[in-house]
C-alpha cells in the first residue's frame, strides 16, 4: 500500500515537472542539443537587450529559438543560423561581435591600452634610474676636490 | 615636446567625456536596422480583409510608403492608430502588416476604429515580421517606391515623430 502511495506521488511529481517546461524540443542527438545550447546563449534577445535568446521570456525570444530548433532540423550550419539572425537583427544579436573594421576599437582597444600603459611605466622606470645615476657623474673635477676639502674639514 | 606631453591627460579625459555625455543621450533599445538599403523580403501572404487575395512585395511598389507592423494584442498601437488615421487621409500611402494576430480580432478592430491602410497584410505566423526583424510592435518601415527600405522607426508615431523626423523623410522619397 505504502510503495502504490509513494509510486502515486512520484507519479504527480512527474507530471508537473513536465507541465513545467516552456518549449520542449526533441533533438536527434546529444551534438544537436549542445548546438542548440550555445547558438541559444552567444544570440542576443532584441526586445530585452541584457538577455540572451535562451534566457528571455520575450514571444520573440520564443520565436527565434522555434526558429533555430527548425534550422538546426534542416542541418544548417552554426555559422548559417547565426548569419541568417545577423541578416535580419544586425550584428546586435551577437554577443560574439565579429571582427571587423567597426569592432576594431572594442577588440584590440584593452590591448592597445595595456600596450600604452606598459610604455609609459618604461619610460618613467628609465628617466628615473637616469635621474638616481646622474649625480655621480655631474660633479666636475674642481666640485669634488671642494666637496673632499669640506668633508675632510668636518672630520677633523 | 614635454609640455605637449603634460597636456595629454587633459586631451584623453576631453575624449572619454565627450564620449560619455553622448551616450547619455542615446536610446540602447533603438537598434538600427539591418535591412536599410535592401528591398522588401519576398512574401506571398493573404490579406487581412480576403483570405483569397494574395499579396506579394510586388504589390507595394510604384510609391513611396510606410508600412506599419501592428498587431490588436499590442497596446502602443492602439495609442498610434489614429493618428495612421489622420496620416492616410492627408493622403500618406499606408500598408498594414498584421503580425502574429488573430484574424477576427484584426477585422473587428479596423471597423472600430477606421482603416488607415491600403494594403494590410495577413502575417499570422509571423513569418514576414521576422524576415523584417521586427522585434515588437509598433514598427513603421519606410519604403521608396522600387520599395527598397529606407528607414525604420520603431515604437508609436505620434504628431512629433511625424513633424519631427518621419515627414521630412517621406516626403524626400515623394520627390525622388
Amino acid at each position: 500500500m505504502k510503495r502504490l502511495i509513494c509510486g502515486a506521488l512520484l507519479g504527480l511529481f512527474l507530471v508537473t515537472t513536465a507541465q513545467a517546461a516552456i518549449d520542449t524540443y526533441e533533438f536527434r542527438d546529444e551534438v544537436e542539443r549542445e548546438r542548440y545550447r550555445t547558438l541559444t546563449e552567444e544570440l542576443r534577445c532584441p526586445k530585452c537587450q541584457n538577455q540572451n535568446i535562451a534566457d528571455s521570456n520575450a514571444p520573440i525570444a520564443m520565436d527565434l529559438r522555434q526558429e533555430i530548433f527548425r534550422m538546426l532540423e534542416e542541418g544548417q550550419s552554426n555559422d548559417q543560423i547565426v548569419d541568417y539572425l545577423v541578416d535580419r537583427y544586425g550584428d546586435f544579436v551577437r554577443y560574439k561581435p565579429p571582427v571587423n573594421a567597426k569592432t576594431m576599437l572594442l577588440w584590440y582597444g584593452p590591448v592597445g591600452l595595456l600596450v600604452l600603459g606598459f610604455g609609459v611605466l618604461t619610460v618613467i622606470l628609465v628617466r628615473r634610474r637616469r635621474v638616481e645615476k646622474a649625480p655621480a657623474s655631474t660633479l666636475s673635477e674642481t666640485e669634488r676636490e671642494r666637496l673632499a676639502q669640506l668633508l675632510d674639514k668636518k672630520d677633523s | 615636446m614635454k609640455r605637449l606631453l603634460m597636456l595629454l591627460p587633459l586631451v584623453i579625459f576631453l575624449v572619454v567625456a565627450v564620449f560619455l555625455y553622448r551616450g547619455l543621450f542615446l536610446d540602447p533599445s533603438e537598434l538600427p536596422s539591418a535591412l536599410i538599403g535592401k528591398p522588401l523580403p519576398a512574401f506571398s501572404l493573404p490579406s487581412v480583409e480576403d483570405e483569397q487575395r494574395v499579396i506579394t512585395a510586388e504589390d507595394l511598389k510604384g510609391k513611396p510608403a510606410l508600412v506599419n507592423v501592428w498587431a490588436t494584442w499590442c497596446v502602443a498601437c492602439k495609442v498610434e492608430h489614429p493618428v495612421l488615421n489622420r496620416l492616410a487621409a492627408q493622403g500618406v500611402v499606408i500598408h498594414g502588416v498584421n503580425y502574429k494576430d488573430d484574424n477576427a480580432a484584426a477585422l473587428k478592430w479596423l471597423n472600430e476604429f477606421h482603416d488607415p491602410y491600403q494594403l494590410n497584410i495577413r502575417d499570422e505566423r509571423g513569418s514576414l515580421g521576422l524576415d523584417l526583424g521586427v522585434y515588437g510592435a509598433p514598427e513603421t518601415f519606410l519604403i521608396d517606391k522600387q520599395g527598397i527600405i529606407r528607414h525604420k522607426f520603431v515604437g508609436v508615431i505620434d504628431d512629433r515623430v511625424w513633424r519631427e523626423q518621419l515627414a521630412a523623410l517621406y516626403q524626400e522619397l515623394v520627390d525622388e
